[in-house]
């Protein structure tokens, strides 16, 4: 085999109470695939931070080519032709393509301004090379969707002739054409001699492309070797350092009397005739496409979306919540899919973030009791097994999973009736998925009911006791999830088509 | 089945991992109060007047009106929000106590009427923020022109004199020896609003709506209430102000008070309470009140003319607020 590309050899990256990179390794080589994979918050995104240049690692080396090289900035890494295509892609909006493509490394005129119609002419013409005609290289970036928002992105890294390509979870907002697309693309730059790291949660996908594998747990390198030789099964037993045998957990819950009413719930745009119940003690799946109106349905529940009609009947008493505060106090809680955003308060630390809603429980006459806000933090973030070194780190400091763990913890602590999760385990490792399925089916097993909106086949179908369909906005059908259903058959309800199977 | 539910492996995570005495000796209003000790000891070698108790005492009245404000414009600032309308409120304030003067109202009307003006202001700016949605930077900007217009509208040239004399006393009355009732007033709200702000539900509330409204409003945060009762004690405290500035120069006239809410911004953020919000605390605020006043009491000394003084105070400024940024650099380069 030829000498690698891109080593790294015995990086460690700290940061105050986390060793985030502990004397990692990486060899990426040319005209490969190398997928990292590992939990979050196993230094995976550290790692990409090291080589883009955000962060600079406190020892070990980065050899490109058989040189040590240092990279302290980003402009560093445009030197060592290092390039990243990022989740989200960090590009600019108010740009055009050609523009985006070209930013830092513009053709010249001789007076030294940028030269325009070379600009354009160059960034057809590496579109073109990667199979992007239909991308118009005067395009504003923002009109265009976050696939097209990769594509430019490869672009500008053929551009550079960037030789070392780093795709930060490139698929996670795409559709399943969309990475058939990128894949096809991955295949052109392999075949050009690039490095590539490949960074993905999905196993399908990495064995569909990647070459080689390196397995990262807890900041440290626990394995690596080549695909598709090496099975499924060994490398998520390293990724988690036990073996996971059975991915859902069995319940022995019964189901009670109807806890949850909703009657008829409408909405000027987003959804109409909503009626199903809930019952104690149950999971009750929500399943549909993106944009089905299944998480303005559960906004409406939880006070966010104003609704036009209808009733909701929670044990026995009509609730109309104006606002998440009454729905709260209902008994209503709700676990948003944007956990970043609307989830936690990243800037402020983990006993606060859990103690939010609580503070009238925690505080005596409305005045703060920090060493109760702290009792409380603990019980609920044990019980779900949060990692983190001390309960006044700010919560964004946490990897996805984490944060997640602190949502749930800070809803639990208000004892609810009702727990509302949108996309509970959507961009969480294995491992911390499982621990949010136990946890689910331990809170029924306690009496709670789980609403879970999913649009993954799999986890709806594994989870729920009834599920409720949803398209365009309508409840189409509410299943009995027993051993007669498939999901060939899900997928035919969910996709609209009307079929009598009553 | 039941070991699931008591983790064997449960590892206690510590509260904090540095001590809370490191922190606070680490914090913005420790490095403030160096400074405030600095100048103090720089003013009382620079002039022989400088120590003496009634001086001192003089130097007080500079700026605890002004203090005074900042204390509630901090929590508005903290919460993301800005008011930028204060000293209209204190011009439409001091003409409305003018007007009811010309009714004939007595010293407590006088101080009810101060009151329930600033309050109406700051529920007026309330309202247009949280219940319109509009940004507040603007609200104010354009509510800051109205109250003071109302003033000249009602006023033109001239002005209001004759105000009883027991109404001087809140911004001339001595309580004991040098200590005047506009300080110990001043005194006792900063408790009032560090307690407000770092001890109370309310105060948590400010701070996490500062720092990201959406998540504040998911977790139950009733996020328009809070920032309208901001604006309210806002109004209030400019209410408050207006009443003693009024007291202390017997008159009213329409241009009373220009320009203070720059100062009033200056001395939240030298404090050390974030400008986009979210961080912040009273103590460093009540500093850096002191440092703007024994600055300009100091250069008041010296007889350095005022334009000298707003460019050493927008130095200060500018150069306690990049420090920390710089030393963080320079940090983070090593």
């Amino acid at each position: 085999m030829s000498d690698p590309k891109l080593v790294l050899k015995d990086i460690t990256k700290s940061f105050p109470g986390v060793i985030a990179l502990n004397n990692v390794s990486l060899n990426l080589y040319a005209g490969e695939v190398t997928a990292l994979i590992g939990e979050n918050g196993a230094g995976k995104s550290t790692l990409v931070k090291v080589l883009t240049g955000i962060h600079l690692p406190n020892s070990g080396d980065i050899i490109i080519d058989g040189e040590p090289v240092k990279i302290s900035s980003a402009h560093d890494a445009f030197e060592c032709g290092i390039s990243a295509i990022h989740q989200e892609t960090v590009l600019f909006d108010e740009l055009s393509v050609a523009e985006n493509i070209y930013l830092g490394h513009a053709p010249k005129t001789r007076f030294g301004t940028i030269n325009w119609r070379e600009m354009r002419t160059k960034a057809r013409q590496v579109l073109d090379d990667i199979g992007a005609k239909h991308i118009g290289e005067n395009t504003k970036l923002s009109e265009l969707g976050i696939a097209n928002k990769h594509l430019v992105a490869v672009a500008r890294a053929m551009s550079i002739d960037a030789q070392i390509v780093i795709m930060d979870e490139p698929t996670a907002a795409l559709s399943h054409r969309e990475i058939e697309d990128l894949f096809t693309l991955i295949e052109l730059l392999k075949s050009e001699g690039k490095a590539i790291l490949f960074i993905s949660h999905k196993f399908d996908e990495i064995y569909r492309i990647a070459d080689r594998f390196a397995v990262y747990r807890d900041g440290e390198m626990v394995g690596d070797g080549s695909l598709p030789e090496t099975p499924q099964s060994e490398i998520i037993q390293m990724m988690v350092g036990r073996a996971v045998n059975q991915i859902y957990p069995t319940r022995t819950s019964q189901v009670g009397d109807t806890l949850l009413k909703i009657d008829n719930l409408n909405h000027p745009t987003e959804f109409a005739d909503i009626s199903f119940e809930l019952k104690k003690g149950e999971i009750l799946g929500f399943y549909g496409l993106v944009g089905a109106g299944r998480s303005e349905v559960m906004q409406a529940l939880f006070g966010i979306t104003k609704t036009s009609s209808g009733t909701i009947t929670l044990d026995g008493q009509i609730i109309s919540p104006k606002s998440p505060a009454d729905a709260i106090q209902a008994g209503i809680v709700y676990v948003p899919e944007e956990r970043g955003t609307q989830g936690v308060v990243t800037d402020m630390p983990i006993f606060q973030n859990v103690s939010l809603p609580s503070l009238r429980k925690t505080s005596r006459g409305n005045f703060l009791k920090i060493a109760e806000e702290f009792a409380l933090a603990r019980e609920y973030t044990t019980r779900l097994d949060l990692r983190a070194s001390s309960l006044s780190q700010h919560a964004g400091t946490l990897s996805g999973g984490n944060q997640q763990k602190i949502v749930i913890a800070k809803w639990l602590a208000t004892n609810p009736d009702v727990i509302i999760l949108d996309e509970p385990t959507k961009g969480i490792d294995i491992g911390s998925k499982a621990a949010v399925h136990e946890f689910m089916a331990e809170l029924v097993e306690q009496g709670l009911s789980v609403i879970m909106v999913s649009s993954e086949l799999p986890e709806i179908m594994g989870m729920s006791d009834r599920i409720v369909v949803m398209n365009e906005g309508r409840i189409i059908k509410i299943v009995e999830n027993d051993d007669e259903l498939t999901p060939a058959k899900m997928l035919v309800i969910a996709s609209g088509i009307t079929e009598d199977a009553a | 089945m039941s070991d699931r539910q008591q983790p064997t492996n449960a590892r206690l995570i510590p509260d904090r991992l540095t001590s809370r005495l490191k922190d606070n000796l680490m914090s913005w209003p420790s490095l403030l109060l160096v400074v405030a000790l600095l100048i103090f000891l720089a003013n009382s070698l620079a002039s022989p007047y400088f120590l003496s108790p009634w001086a001192l005492s003089d130097a007080t009245f500079n700026f605890t009106e002004k203090a005074i404000i900042a204390l509630a414009m901090a929590l508005l600032i903290v919460s993301g929000e800005i008011d930028i309308s204060v000293s209209g409120i204190i011009a439409i304030t001091s003409t409305m106590m003018g007007v009811a003067l010309q009714f004939g109202a007595d010293t407590t009307t006088l101080v009810l009427v101060g009151l329930s003006v600033g309050l109406i202001c700051g529920a007026f700016n309330g309202v247009l923020v949280t219940k319109l949605g509009l940004p507040s930077i603007v609200v104010t900007i354009g509510t800051m022109s109205l109250f003071r217009g109302i003033s000249f509208i009602i006023l033109g040239d001239k002005s209001y004199k004759n105000y009883p004399e027991s109404f001087a006393y809140f911004g001339q009355g001595y309580l004991y020896w040098v200590i005047s009732f506009e300080f110990v007033l001043y005194l006792l709200l900063a408790v009032g609003f560090y307690i407000l702000l770092h001890k109370t539900n309310f105060g948590r509330h400010v701070f996490t709506i500062g720092n990201n409204a959406v998540a504040a409003e998911f977790s139950g945060v009733r996020v328009a209430r809070v920032k309208f009762v901001l604006f309210c004690l806002t109004g209030l405290m400019a209410g408050v102000a207006a009443i003693l500035l009024t007291s202390r120069l017997g008159s009213t006239r329409p241009s009373i008070a220009r320009g203070w809410e720059l100062e009033v911004i200056t001395m939240v953020v030298l404090g050390g309470v974030n400008i986009l919000g979210g961080s912040g605390s009273v103590q460093g605020v009540v500093i850096a009140a002191f440092i703007m006043g024994l600055v300009t009491f100091g250069l008041g000394l010296l007889n350095v003319p005022g334009i000298i003084m707003s460019v050493i105070l927008g130095i200060l400024l500018i150069t306690v607020i990049a420090l920390p940024t710089l030393l963080s650099k320079f940090k983070n380069r090593q």
